[in-house]
């Protein structure tokens, strides 16, 4: 059946080239419906409660999407004429940037003071040119000694200072003749980033003496867009790159090297041009996609081309020796793109939906791969001019050497890679779970470094947002709830972790003294509930545009967000931190309990929750990939076998993984469901050749491990240096979640190798006699799939 | 700040008697004006057609709604009087939130010069002065700021006719865009809707320092008061920045009610 398969294949190659060519253009027409979307907010499910919770508060409160400008002046004196008069000139400017409705500098800080008996709300300082010695002495201090400001506007060094830009972005946008439509968000971010950077610009220009480093929600939701250019741009032809030397050398065919190109990219074109049919968005971690499924799709190539190459050497002629390839690669070259592809789809169960769609996306590529190879390759590779040089193939001899070592030293080696296997795999606990999103990038990402700078010199990019809810409307001013808070709120401030707390009650303090001339005795809270209302009152009445207090209070004064900044902190000690703070909640203020809620909340739980769903995934991706195995092995002992250079390798590398990183999260709980796709097409080569030996050719163990070793060794050999070389391209990624997934599936493919070069071959003789006994197998036997190949 | 005249003139902003409505326009069909001189013509008619009321009170509820769909709401009483050749005094006294009740404000508007406000506190018992150089600020938590309720003197704005086009009820209205002369206003400019007939303000758009579109102010249920003055029963603030809106619900107007200047100081809002 192959046979003629392979032969109609061949003979209506032009035929075959014409409906690839033609699948490729209607697919890939699909690109149009392609956006990329670089809100972080895809990374989690919208019905996750920590997501809602969060919502929740976004819509309580004037919501966090901010651009955090730091000023640092060189002279590292911030309270100068020349610095103050640029913070102003700078303040009326980046209310000029798209989407903003709030601005927070040290000069439109609202300063209440005491004056003539009555309350003063006014800028922090205005016209600094003017501006006497005194004056600025006087701002520094108060500056310096506002729990609002410092570090927060100002550091307690008061080297450097920031200007907050709040965006409010609406999701839907009247055009001009009042139509509405959906706004795209990945634009609205591009919109405010070029302002913010023409700003920056500017104060580079006009303010040379001042350096300025950009960060903040919208920085970093540009940042995922700017790794994957940066990736695309420097990572993509690297690895197009190497796959043609790697396929060249190999195949010494420029023909071969041609088609196995056009092969991978145009599985990657159809691939994402089905993404673009199914409405499938664009994002980091899809990106990674490219490179995945190009590396990937070479092993079809290098398979069908190396055959066709060696046939012809031995004298065939090109459209013969094409058919004979595809007879004995059909099969294999089947299989192992089914489960790869199995692999993939099995990250559908993942909790982050950007890692289900790099699993469609992939599995889409490896189906492609897997068409073009079978009916595109042929007819390009046969039409094309092709020379061969009839030679010997050299090598074997290192292969049959690795055979006999394998043989003789095989308790060794079983003892030897046990216990490895053991030790390594002991080591799996040993990992972290960390998702630092300031760290997804890498240094060569201009937000990485200017955050970086701005944790080190003045406030956290780590925050929690607590919202308590009182009972009544209008409870906020209680005086009981009140002293609650500011308990609450002490209590933060003096945990390790935090920088900076705001707080309503510093308002409220402040407030109290200014209505009591300023006295320092008076900076408590107000006793009276009437009192509090009609202070915060007062004041709200003397705030100007944007600089109301809806980020802190909601409209009916029930509810008030309480911000915690933190340092930079691990996974492990955020979940540690809002345990504590939630313990002390219960036990101290448990009518007003409420959970915390940010990004960092969020991305915090993200780890533990993927990797939890993802067993699922994993085990339905172990299940029908034995299944498959089972079947095309016909028999469930070696299918059994077959478990553990399956299973073993990945268990394997998140060991090696806590050796040299010891640091897992999101990207990498997708790995291990990834890669048993990937590693199991080296079992199936390997034992189908084996079995072919003991069945067929009735051959004992030993012969049976030298010949699956001088059929296939090499070819496992060559496309495990391929994979492994085309996962370390994007290893390299700036992108942390993609390079770190590139790193460790690098290791598990290098261990698969190794697993099934010096682990198998001695198991398969050790339990040689419970692996031989007969099985029932009836059901089996017309899927007689690997053998028919042959 | 603040009565329902200086409010309707507020949002209003236009008024001349029908004669000088029609001298305008006659005036007009003999020398074509330019846009900017329709545009001021247009509202000094408006404020004219203002003018004479004397004072005037009326109840305010006051509607707030976040992006959550949660609303909440103030009850206050406003008293307007009429103040030739400078703007309006206006004093409001909160019913709710029961925190604030008893709460009075006391508001001297005047054109270019800030306000002059004061704030009395009944649990302080003390009148306080606001300084309200900041017009721009939300009034109450609202999405309506001091200057889009405070008197509406000619002189805040320069103005620019645009067109003339139909609007809602079925009226006509001119269309004049009006940008800010106040130097801490918070918009750029304004577009108003004003009936041609009766200048009564439809609508209004309000544009953020940045030009773009901030809040939509509609008003509705217009209804005359000793025919000739006309307030709405019911103005809309839509902020399509934030989502946020605020409705105010007007009621029992009243005009010519007696008030004297000696109603609006500051020991009148302390009793």
């Amino acid at each position: 059946m192959l046979k003629q398969f392979s032969y109609m294949v061949v003979k209506f190659r032009w035929l075959f080239l014409l409906l690839a060519l033609s699948t490729i253009v209607i697919t890939a027409m699909g690109a149009k419906y392609l956006h990329f979307n670089n809100d972080y907010h895809i990374f989690f499910k919208p019905d996750d409660p920590r997501v809602v919770a969060f919502e929740d508060l976004q819509n309580t409160y004037t919501k966090n999407d901010n651009v955090l400008m730091l000023l640092a002046p060189k002279d590292g004196k911030v309270f100068t004429r020349k610095t103050l008069k640029a913070i102003e000139d700078i303040t009326e400017r980046a209310w000029q940037t798209p989407y903003s409705i709030r601005v927070d500098s040290l000069s439109n800080y609202q300063h209440s003071e005491s004056v003539e008996d009555d309350m003063s709300v006014a800028n922090l300082y205005e016209d600094a040119r003017n501006l006497s010695a005194s004056d600025l002495q006087r701002i520094k201090k108060i500056a310096v000694n506002e729990p609002l400001l410092l570090h927060r506007l100002i550091s307690e060094k008061a080297h450097v200072t920031a200007v907050n830009i709040t965006m409010e972005f609406p999701k839907v946008i009247k055009d001009e003749k009042g139509n509405e439509m959906i706004a795209d968000p990945t634009r609205q971010v591009s919109e405010v980033v070029a302002s913010v950077r023409a700003l920056k610009q500017y104060i580079n220009k006009t303010y040379p003496d001042i350096k300025v480093y950009l960060s903040g929600i919208v920085m970093m939701n540009n940042a995922f867009g700017e790794a994957t250019i940066y990736d695309m741009s420097h990572l993509l032809p690297v690895a197009i790159l190497l796959i043609l030397v790697t396929v060249f050398l190999l195949l010494r065919s420029f023909t071969g090297t041609f088609t196995t190109l056009v092969v991978i990219t145009t599985s990657v074109v159809v691939a994402f041009g089905m993404a673009g049919w199914l409405g499938i968005e664009l994002s980091s971690p899809v990106m990674s996609a490219p490179i995945i499924i190009m590396t990937l799709a070479v092993a079809d190539c290098v398979h069908l081309l190396s055959t066709w190459i060696t046939e012809m050497r031995e004298g065939k002629d090109k459209l013969e020796a094409m058919q004979d390839s595809l007879r004995i690669n059909f099969m294999p070259v089947f299989l192992t793109s089914l489960t790869t592809a199995v692999g993939f789809l099995s990250l559908n169960t993942s909790d982050s939906p950007p890692f289900r769609d790099l699993g469609n996306v992939a599995a889409m590529g490896v189906v492609a791969a897997f068409l073009f190879s079978i009916f595109l390759l042929p007819a390009m590779a046969t039409i094309l001019p092709v020379r061969v040089k009839q030679r010997e193939t050299r090598t074997l001899t290192f292969m049959s050497g690795f055979a006999e070592a394998t043989i003789k030293y095989r308790k060794a080696l079983l003892i030897g890679m046990s216990t490895l296997a053991i030790v390594l795999i002991a080591l799996v606990p040993k990992n972290e779970l960390n998702d630092v999103f300031v760290k997804y990038f890498d240094k060569r990402i201009e937000f990485r470094s200017d955050t970086d700078f701005i944790v080190n010199n003045l406030t956290g990019v780590y925050y929690i947002d607590y919202s308590i809810k009182t009972k009544n409307s209008g409870d906020i001013a209680n005086p009981e709830v009140l002293a609650k808070i500011k308990k609450f709120s002490d209590w933060l401030q003096q945990q390790p972790e935090v920088i900076h707390v705001n707080t309503i009650t510093d308002t409220f303090t402040r407030l109290n003294r200014n209505m009591h001339g300023d006295d320092p005795a008076w900076y408590k809270l107000p006793d009276s509930r009437e009192l509090a209302a009609q202070y915060l009152l007062l004041y709200e009445m003397s705030l100007p545009f944007g600089l109301d207090l809806n980020n802190q209070i909601d409209i009916d004064k029930k509810s008030t967000r309480i911000t915690v900044t933190l340092k930079t902190l691990s996974t492990q000690e955020v979940l540690a931190f809002e345990k504590r703070v939630n313990q002390w909640m219960t036990d101290n203020i448990p009518e007003l309990k409420a959970m915390g809620a940010s990004p960092t909340i969020m991305f915090a739980h993200i780890g533990m929750k993927n990797i939890i769903s993802m067993l699922s995934g994993t085990t339905i991706a172990l299940v029908l990939i034995s299944l498959i195995l089972v079947i095309a092995l016909r028999s469930w002992r070696y299918g059994l076998l077959s478990l553990i250079p399956n299973l073993v390798p990945a268990g394997m590398a998140f060991g090696i993984w806590a050796l040299v990183n010891g640091e897992i999260g999101l990207a990498l709980s997708v790995v291990t469901a990834m890669t048993l796709g990937i590693v199991v097409d080296d079992t199936i080569h390997f034992l189908s050749k084996y079995l072919r030996a003991r069945r067929e050719k009735g051959l004992n163990a030993e012969d049976a491990v030298r010949y699956a070793f001088s059929t296939v060794g090499i070819a496992l050999w060559v496309t495990s240096v391929a994979l492994i070389a085309g996962f370390l391209v994007l290893a390299t990624s700036s992108f942390k979640l993609n390079s770190g997934m590139g790193l460790l599936t690098a290791i598990v493919i290098a261990i698969a190798l190794l697993v099934d070069f010096l682990l198998l071959p001695p198991l398969l003789m050790t339990l040689d006699k419970w692996l031989s006994k007969p099985e029932s197998v009836g059901q089996l036997r017309h899927n007689a799939v690997v053998q028919g190949a042959k | 700040m603040f009565t329902k005249a200086t409010l309707t003139k507020a949002i209003q902003l236009i008024s001349l008697g029908s004669v000088l409505a029609l001298l305008s326009v006659s005036a007009m069909a003999k020398a074509p004006l330019n846009p900017q001189q329709k545009g001021l013509q247009i509202a000094k008619a408006a404020d004219a057609k203002d003018t004479g009321f004397g004072d005037s009170t009326a109840n305010m509820i006051m509607i707030l709604k976040n992006r959550a769909g949660k609303t909440s709401r103030r009850i206050i009483r406003i008293k307007t009087l009429e103040v030739k050749g400078d703007g309006d005094k206006s004093l409001s006294l909160f019913d709710q939130p029961q925190d604030v009740k008893g709460t009075a404000m006391l508001t001297f508007s005047h054109g270019l010069k800030p306000d002059d406000q004061w704030l009395y506190l009944p649990a302080l018992k003390r009148v306080k002065r606001i300084n309200s150089r900041n017009k721009s600020g939300p009034f109450m938590g609202s999405e309506f700021a001091f200057e889009d309720l405070g008197s509406q003197e000619v002189e805040k704005y320069r103005y620019k006719f645009l067109r003339t086009e139909k609007c809602a009820n079925g009226w006509t209205c001119n269309v004049i865009e009006r940008i800010p002369a106040y130097k801490y206003s918070g918009y750029s400019k304004q577009l108003v809707w004003l009936d041609t007939k009766e200048y009564r303000p439809v609508k209004v758009m309000f544009y953020d320092r940045k030009n773009a579109l901030l809040k939509t102010l509609t008003a509705s249920g217009f209804k005359q008061y000793l025919g000739r003055y006309w307030r709405p029963t019911s103005m809309s603030m839509v902020n399509h920045q934030t989502g946020k809106s605020t409705i105010l619900q007007w009621s029992n107007y009243k005009f010519r009610t007696g008030l004297t200047s000696r109603d609006f100081n500051k020991k009148a809002i302390a009793r």
